[in-house]
């Protein structure tokens, strides 16, 4: 497989073209905005907390391929996680598509999220990747109502 | 025909030859970028340096590395002399009445910057107006809401139409008796687009405003004669013209210079200093505080003589051509909406596919070697003002060839291949 073969999995082809989770939330315990003012990616992301758990995900805006499928499958991924969770897979990711995860096996143990581990061969589009972690961390852990990648 | 007009029809194809012979002398452009030969398509964001550029810098710091305007020795004369040649060389280029009109800054971003601090000062009270158009960089935005917001003006835009042109019926109503400078672009960075400018200006004047351009995205493509265009002040970097990054020029009416107060203070700027007062120098010194971007200078020098023997009018042809060829092929390709449709362009194709974020387009020809810009280019108002996060944008210099359209425009197809 060509490296750009790599970079747009089909995981992330479908998951463009019919995000998930793809909506305003009216009655989110949080909403923040991230934004990448390099190339204008911006979302919002809505959480709905209970507790210490994430009962609902949801995010609305616009972006490349690799942002807004790497938004999508973040809300798949953490729905229904409790906090702690969501933020251990969000050092996971993070650590996946810096390129310094190693092995297979470790890759395949984050289930949908490995379609991602073809970012890290392009390193100018790893903050396309994180944007939306970047947000959900944000929503999750402060007060703050927008991050910036840059 | 005239025998005259063989004579000009054959010295414009020797031109046009010796322009498309001269890719050899950019030594950069001779590589592979991903396994593919590179395709360099982002010249608006900066130009390549041709060989006598690098040699003239390297030589310059081999050779005659001194601080200028100080020393009695040898190496400090050469130096002041070199670098004083380069203000001649600017004023010859841009057709200014004096060389006393050229100061040297680091980039048309700080010749803005110098403007809206100096002349802002000089001219701008509470109330009163500063127009610019919806097409700027926000080098020509920012400096002008600084200086609004710390004397109380206002800012008021030249609205652009769906073709990415200046609404002209729009601007006369634009220029009040309130309004204290027109600060303008030469070319649109974003959309390509050549403003009237002569004609702005002769209106502007007609009502006692003085007017800025921003020729950073034109002197690499035409030939500008700012007595022709009688513009007060004429903004552009060297790095965009095949010169070096760090240095540019302002371009001011001496009026100006000798009215308006100086930008910073430091050396070469003063005659006299003490503790009571300071006698600041003439123009254009007084313009040019600390030791300047002497090596850099000098590059830019070198650039000017590169583009004198090339001929600005035999590039504009070549690059006219190159575009014309870039637009009709790229229209072949399903999807893609050109932004920027005005009838005289420079050097720009900016451009968006359906259903295919820019930022992606811009991994797939990265990786086809193609290098392009994607994003706001530094013009957000004038990307929202199409309704867009963002475009993808090729931009072209005299160095580019049909041959690397081709490629570009493979490496469009392929896009769609990979992304659906």
């Amino acid at each position: 497989m060509t490296a750009l073969n790599e970079l747009y999995q089909q995981v992330i082809l479908d998951h463009n073209k019919a995000p998930r989770n793809f909506r305003k939330m009216e009655d989110a315990t949080k909403r923040v905005e991230g934004y990448n003012p390099l190339c204008g990616d911006h979302f919002t992301v809505y959480v709905k907390v209970d507790g210490d758990r994430i009962v609902d995900v949801s995010f609305e805006g616009a972006g490349c391929a690799i942002s807004k499928a790497s938004a999508s499958v973040m809300s798949a991924m953490v729905k229904s996680r409790t906090v702690a969770e969501a933020e251990e897979l969000f050092g996971e990711f993070h650590r996946l598509v810096k390129g310094e995860l190693q092995g297979e096996e470790e890759i395949e143990r984050l289930g949908k999220l490995a379609a991602f581990a073809g970012v890290s061969e392009f390193p100018a589009r790893v903050k396309c990747a994180s944007l939306a972690w970047h947000t959900l961390h944000a929503a999750l852990s402060s007060s703050e109502q927008s991050v910036s990648t840059e | 025909m005239t025998p005259s007009d063989t004579d000009t029809v054959t010295e414009q194809f020797r031109k046009m030859v010796s322009i498309a012979g001269c890719r050899h002398q950019f030594p950069l452009l001779r590589q592979y970028v991903n396994g593919k030969p590179l395709v360099y398509f982002d010249n608006a964001a900066t130009s390549q340096k041709p060989q006598a550029v690098i040699d003239a810098m390297m030589r310059y710091y081999q050779e005659s590395n001194s601080n200028i305007h100080r020393g009695v020795h040898s190496l400090s004369e050469r130096a002041t002399q070199s670098y004083e040649e380069v203000r001649h060389k600017v004023r010859a280029f841009l057709n200014a009445r004096d060389h006393r009109e050229i100061v040297f800054v680091r980039g048309a971003t700080e010749a803005i910057n110098l403007v809206a601090h100096s002349f802002g000062r000089l001219a701008l009270r509470e109330g009163d107006e500063i127009l610019i158009s919806g097409m700027e960089h926000h080098s020509n935005i920012v400096p002008w809401q600084i200086l609004c917001e710390e004397r109380h003006a206002r800012l008021h835009v030249i609205p652009i139409t769906d073709a990415g042109e200046l609404d002209l019926e729009a601007f006369p109503a634009l220029l009040t008796e309130r309004t204290r400078i027109l600060a303008i672009t030469h070319v649109s960075n974003a959309l390509g687009t050549v403003n009237p400018i002569k004609q702005l200006i002769a209106q502007a004047h007609a009502k006692g405003i003085p007017v800025l351009v921003d020729g950073a995205q034109a002197v690499p493509h035409m030939h500008v004669d700012v007595q022709d265009l009688d513009c007060d002040f004429y903004a552009f970097s060297a790095h965009k013209m095949f010169g070096p990054t760090g240095v540019g020029v302002l371009y001011a009416k001496s009026r100006w210079l000798e009215e308006m107060p100086p930008y910073q203070g430091g050396g070469d700027m003063i005659k006299s200093v003490t503790f009571e007062k300071t006698i600041y120098n003439d123009p254009p010194y007084k313009f040019e505080a600390g030791t300047p971007n002497i090596g850099g200078c000098i590059g830019l020098g070198a650039a000017l003589d590169y583009l004198r023997e090339l001929n600005m009018d035999a590039i504009r042809r070549f690059e006219d051509d190159l575009l014309a060829y870039a637009t009709a092929r790229i229209l072949t390709v399903p999807g893609v909406r050109i932004i920027g449709t005005a009838r005289e362009k420079a050097g720009v194709l900016s451009f968006v596919m359906e259903g295919i974020h820019p930022h992606d387009i811009g991994t797939v020809l990265d990786v086809e070697g193609v290098a392009i810009r994607t994003g706001h280019h530094c013009a957000q108002p004038v990307v929202q003002r199409f309704g867009l996060p963002a475009t993808a944008r090729a931009s072209f210099a005299f160095y580019n060839t049909k041959e690397e359209v081709d490629a570009f425009i493979k490496a469009l197809h392929k896009a769609r291949e990979v992304l659906g």
